[in-house]
């Protein structure tokens, strides 16, 4: 870990503001990847902005009968939270199915849909990785692969991204709210928050210097029958090899998100149509373009089945 | 005392302690937290400073130039000591790959810098800043295209690479059922809580190193060797060690950059392992390919087994000796057995728990369960009726005792074998459920093992051995074992381990530690008894020790009384004689698992475990059985999910971190039942117990493969058992 300054930030706006004014800057707020980062040199901020203090850590319904969830709220509070619980249970579920007890006390909403990718390769300091330093290669690619992406994925990087919680974001039709450095605020559909990797896979979400993340949005409860079924190797603390984050319908239609496959949550709404028709179809659609590893081709076979199998269960 | 004869009866046979659920006299020290460990050793009057290791970044190759001016002007930075400073160095007796010194690069992450630093964390910045210039080489690390160069050793630790009696290959051809399968097990990680760490402080030419070793003298050696020291100017300490599974055996990189840090530094200096340096810095369990053959009469007899294997390590280096136990564990008159080395440029290649034996055996178990299979026959019958009790390569060495059939029967019944179906014929919702079955072997080892045991005026039993508690129950164990030699409560007695100015111990290690530490506290105990007897006038014959006194006759005396003001004390060490010669040696058991497979993902998760277990005398049923409650679990991961990644291009383990190399988790393991056989073993040693905690693994993860192939009738033989090997054969869901 490099030597950095500290400050609290005072408000979200001098938060964004400080921010983009130096380039070498990082918020911090739970701080359960960017101090492990750290500690690796995978992330060498000179200076961190905390915005802990923000006040941005309420979850309150919005005037469409939705629910906004602060940038801040811990992922435990969220996961018990009545409404959630309640109207968004595809979203508790998901967050109950990540990390530990104790990283889920501390991480937060949207540290969460930031976290960085585990690829082990962007993990040793030894080894190319775009991701890590631009333009010096991908040594997955060829490497060791069972884990890593089977579409969306370019010649540059075949990352993942780990979290189960933005997959029942993505099926919920989450939106993701801003306050930019100028102090003006935006909303982005999380469809189009983060990127995939193309020839820029340093470059994760559409976010601006400075720009900070006050709230997910959700909106109104959908109903149906809300499903997240997590495939690991083991039964607890490891990341998805492959997620299924669904809203069935009664009459079959529904939302459906696939993690563990992509850069991004992985929602196509072409396969989502084939819905009704079953679980083969739908996968198919969802993976038309894929581009596995030898390593990870069973990942195909493995998102038509989980998807099967949660279809069977909403259907029971 | 040389043990050369089977025990008769003699005061360990009491059971008054010995033997009794006695709880870890560590325990609260542990539970408390007050129980140091390597790192934690720490007197506010001693100016402790950091170092952090630098790895190589290349696999194999030399170092071409290494500049370290950044390092050294980093804040805090008091040393930087570099492989090319420290020039080539004396290897250790134990180590293959070299731990530091000179530019030649033999492995991944091999140490080439350590930086000392005031604060841990200035240490570790100031690490990242060294600059290091490679000249790289290619080398091999596909096991797969290695074998086919692989050698044949002159031998395998002290046994030759091959075995054959009989016409293995014509029986197999004339035998009216046959069957030829190759397995592979990966390379494994030990894994244990505790990373590698030492602290090391000179003065002058003497060195004090506090460390995690399993092997006392075996470490203080190779430090001596390493630094080019006398060995009696090094003082090394482990007295608690948090977890080892043989990853703490030999002398690692942690203590000689410490001292070398501590030299240049002129300060104390700590040095931990971090996480991934424990995968490709320090040792590993070594992948293994395996072919077996076995061949069969139709009644289920056995007529020609085969068992070769093919690793590999390091130049220098050795092999994993799975074969092994096919020579001793089921009867067959044509038998073969074939080992072969092949050079990889993977980190060092090692003992983990069961080296041998524990990837032997998953190989191994399931070819029996598929033998079975294709005669049909209960798997558990199948092994009964190949059952031997002598030695199936030398027919004129019966084993001491050999218990297996018991352990397969006990074990069949209580966990309810009889209820096993066809493959894929029990279904509980979405879980497909079966049952499996693995005998467990593990030889028993015998290595000498001195003790010293003083009694002072108080009637205070203090026991002083190098032996080490790596989490298994030494202290208590060996507390039980004075206790009933003294005859005084085990609150009398004070066990001091882990230190090198203790007599020289087994150590810690191929489950030898348990029967042969105690056996030589034993030993010391008869010295001291009779230093007791001698002063009081006493035949020591005749004396007879018990509730803190010591009674000839009419006449007794308290022992604190016996001790006087200067106090007793007795040392001895315990050689082995010849027993092992005429009598086979070894541990045995019955593993159960009942599965369950999620029949869209193929998720396996287990159900229920049950080991039955015949090692001798049980000397604490608490810790014995806590150690094979452990082996199994680690047998949980063997067979579901351990496996170090090899990218054969780079040439390193890539998972090289504790979110990467996935051991089970507590939600993994399910209710796990142990039963230990009621029995004595007097060809062991006077404490007439055996290894348990290499036991315990051996067999576990091909009763996990065996009972997932009941429930799913897809046979996977590649190690783990992940769900990728499975989805293609299990029905259609969508």
């Amino acid at each position: 870990m490099r030597a950095f300054t500290y400050e609290r930030a005072s408000s979200v706006e001098a938060a964004a503001k400080a921010a983009a004014s130096n380039s070498q800057a990082r918020f911090i707020a739970g701080g359960t990847n960017l101090l492990d980062l750290m500690k690796l040199e995978i992330e060498t901020p000179t200076h961190l902005i905390d915005i802990n203090g923000l006040g941005v850590d309420k979850i309150e319904g919005t005037q469409e009968g939705g629910v906004r969830i602060g940038a801040l709220v811990r992922n435990t509070d969220l996961a018990a939270h009545e409404t959630i619980r309640r109207d968004y249970g595809l979203l508790s579920r998901a967050l109950l199915a990540g990390a530990s007890g104790q990283l889920r006390n501390k991480a937060t909403t949207a540290g969460n849909l930031l976290q960085r990718t585990r690829c082990p390769y962007f993990y040793d300091t030894n080894q190319p990785c775009n991701k890590r330093q631009q333009g010096s290669g991908c040594s997955a690619i060829g490497g060791f692969t069972r884990q890593h992406a089977v579409v969306g994925t370019s010649d540059a990087c075949i990352a993942t991204h780990p979290s189960d919680m933005a997959v029942a974001m993505r099926a919920l039709d989450a939106v993701v709210e801003t306050v930019k450095a100028d102090g003006s605020r935006r909303s982005v559909p999380i469809e189009d928050f983060h990127r995939l990797p193309g020839d820029t896979p340093h470059i994760e979400t559409v976010l601006e210097a400075g720009e900070v993340v006050t709230a997910v949005t959700l909106p109104p409860p959908v109903g149906g029958k809300q499903i997240y079924r997590k495939v690991r190797d083991r039964a607890s603390y490891a990341f998805a090899l492959v997620s299924v984050g669904a809203v069935i319908q009664s009459d079959g239609t529904g939302q459906v998100a696939v993690g563990g496959i992509a850069h991004k949550p992985w929602r196509i709404a072409t396969a989502e149509a084939e819905l009704p028709r079953g679980a083969k179809s739908t996968a198919d659609a969802l993976l038309a373009d894929a581009r596995p590893t030898e390593q990870n081709r069973f990942k195909i076979d493995l998102v038509r089945r989980t998807l099967g199998a949660v279809l069977t269960e909403a259907r029971g | 005392m040389q043990f050369d004869k089977p025990a008769t009866t003699n005061p360990i046979d009491r059971l008054k302690v010995v033997g009794q659920p006695v709880h870890r006299i560590d325990g609260q020290l542990k539970a408390t937290g007050r129980a140091k460990y390597a790192y934690e050793w720490h007197d506010p009057n001693v100016p402790y400073v950091y170092g952090y290791p630098v790895g190589a970044a290349i696999a194999k190759g030399h170092i071409v130039s290494m500049d370290v001016s950044a390092a050294k002007e980093a804040p805090g930075v008091l040393a930087v000591v570099t492989a090319l400073d420290v020039g080539e160095r004396k290897k250790g007796k134990f180590n293959t790959a070299k731990l530091f010194g000179g530019s030649e690069i033999q492995h991944y992450h091999q140490a080439v810098a350590v930086v000392v630093a005031e604060t841990f964390e200035q240490a570790r910045a100031a690490a990242a800043l060294v600059r290091v210039e490679y000249a790289e080489e290619i080398g091999a690390f596909d096991l797969k295209d290695a074998m086919k160069t692989a050698i044949k050793p002159k031998d395998v630790g002290g046994a030759p690479p091959d075995t054959a009696v009989g016409d293995f290959d014509g029986a197999f051809k004339a035998a009216p059922v046959s069957f030829d399968a190759t397995y592979t097990t990966p390379d494994q990680s030990h894994s244990m809580m505790e990373p590698h760490a030492s602290i090391a402080v000179w003065d002058g030419e003497a060195l004090t190193i506090w460390t995690s070793a399993q092997m006392i003298d075996w470490w203080r050696s190779d430090l001596a060797t390493t630094l080019d020291v006398e060995k009696e100017k090094i003082h090394l300490m482990s007295p608690f060690i948090g977890g080892g599974f043989g990853g703490k055996l030999f002398l690692r990189a942690d203590a000689v950059l410490a001292a070398f840090g501590a030299k240049a530094a002129r300060r104390p200096v700590k040095v931990a392992l971090p996480r991934p340096f424990m995968v490709n810095n320090t040792t590993h369990r070594p992948a293994t390919i395996q072919r077996v053959r076995i061949a069969a009469e139709h009644t289920g007899k056995i007529t020609a087994i085969g068992h070769e294997s093919w690793s590999g390590d390091l130049p220098g280096g050795q092999l994993e000796t799975a074969a092994m136990q096919t020579r001793l564990l089921y009867a067959g008159e044509n038998r073969m057995t074939a080992m072969r080395l092949a050079t990889l440029d993977l980190a060092e290649g090692n003992a983990m728990r069961a080296p041998g034996e524990a990837p032997g055996m998953m190989a191994l178990e399931i070819a029996m369960d598929e033998m079975a299979e294709k005669l049909d026959i209960d798997p558990v019958e199948f092994r009964i009726i190949n059952d031997t009790q002598v030695d199936p390569e030398k027919p004129e060495r019966p084993f001491s005792h050999r218990d297996l059939v018991s352990c397969l029967r006990l074990g069949a019944e209580r966990f309810g074998w009889s209820d096993r179906g066809r493959p894929a014929s029990r279904r509980e919702g979405n879980w497909l459920i079966g049952l499996g079955v693995a005998a467990a072997f593990r030889n028993n080892l015998l290595v000498p093992s001195a003790a010293r045991v003083r009694l002072d005026h108080e009637g205070v039993i203090t026991v002083e051995t190098d032996m080490t508690d790596i989490g298994t129950g030494s202290y208590t164990i060996i507390a039980q074992t004075a206790a009933e030699m003294m005859g005084v409560p085990i609150e009398k007695v004070v066990v001091r381990l882990g230190d090198s100015r203790f007599p020289v111990s087994a150590g810690s290690g191929g489950q030898f530690g348990a029967n042969c530490s105690t056996t030589g506290v034993y030993a010391a105990c008869v010295k001291l008894r009779e230093a007791i007897a001698q002063k009081l006038g006493f035949n020591s014959e005749d004396a007879t020790f018990e509730n803190g006194e010591v009674r000839s006759g009419n006449r007794s005396v308290p022992l604190a009384e016996a001790a006087g003001s200067e106090g007793l004390a007795g040392e001895d060490t315990v050689e082995w004689a010849k027993l092992a010669d005429s009598h086979q040696q070894s541990t045995f058991g019955a593993h159960f698992v009942e599965v369950g497979v999620d029949i869209a993902t193929g998720e396996s998760r287990i159900r229920r475990m049950l080991a039955v277990c015949a090692a001798g005398r049980i000397l604490n049923p608490i810790t014995a059985r806590s150690q094979v409650v452990g082996a199994m679990t680690m047998g949980v991961g063997s067979a579901l999910s351990e496996e170090l990644a090899v990218d054969v291009g780079r040439g390193f383990f890539v998972n090289h971190d504790l979110a990467g190399y996935e051991v089970p988790v507590h939600a993994d393991i399910p209710h796990q039942e142990v039963i230990f056989m009621d029995e004595t073993d007097p060809y062991s040693s006077p404490m007439k117990a055996k290894g348990i905690a290499e036991l315990g693994l051996c067999g576990v993860s091909a009763a996990i493969a065996n009972a997932i192939y009941n429930a799913t009738g897809v046979r996977v033989r590649e190690y783990p058992i992940t769900l990728d090997k499975l989805i293609g054969g299990l029905p259609d869901v969508t």
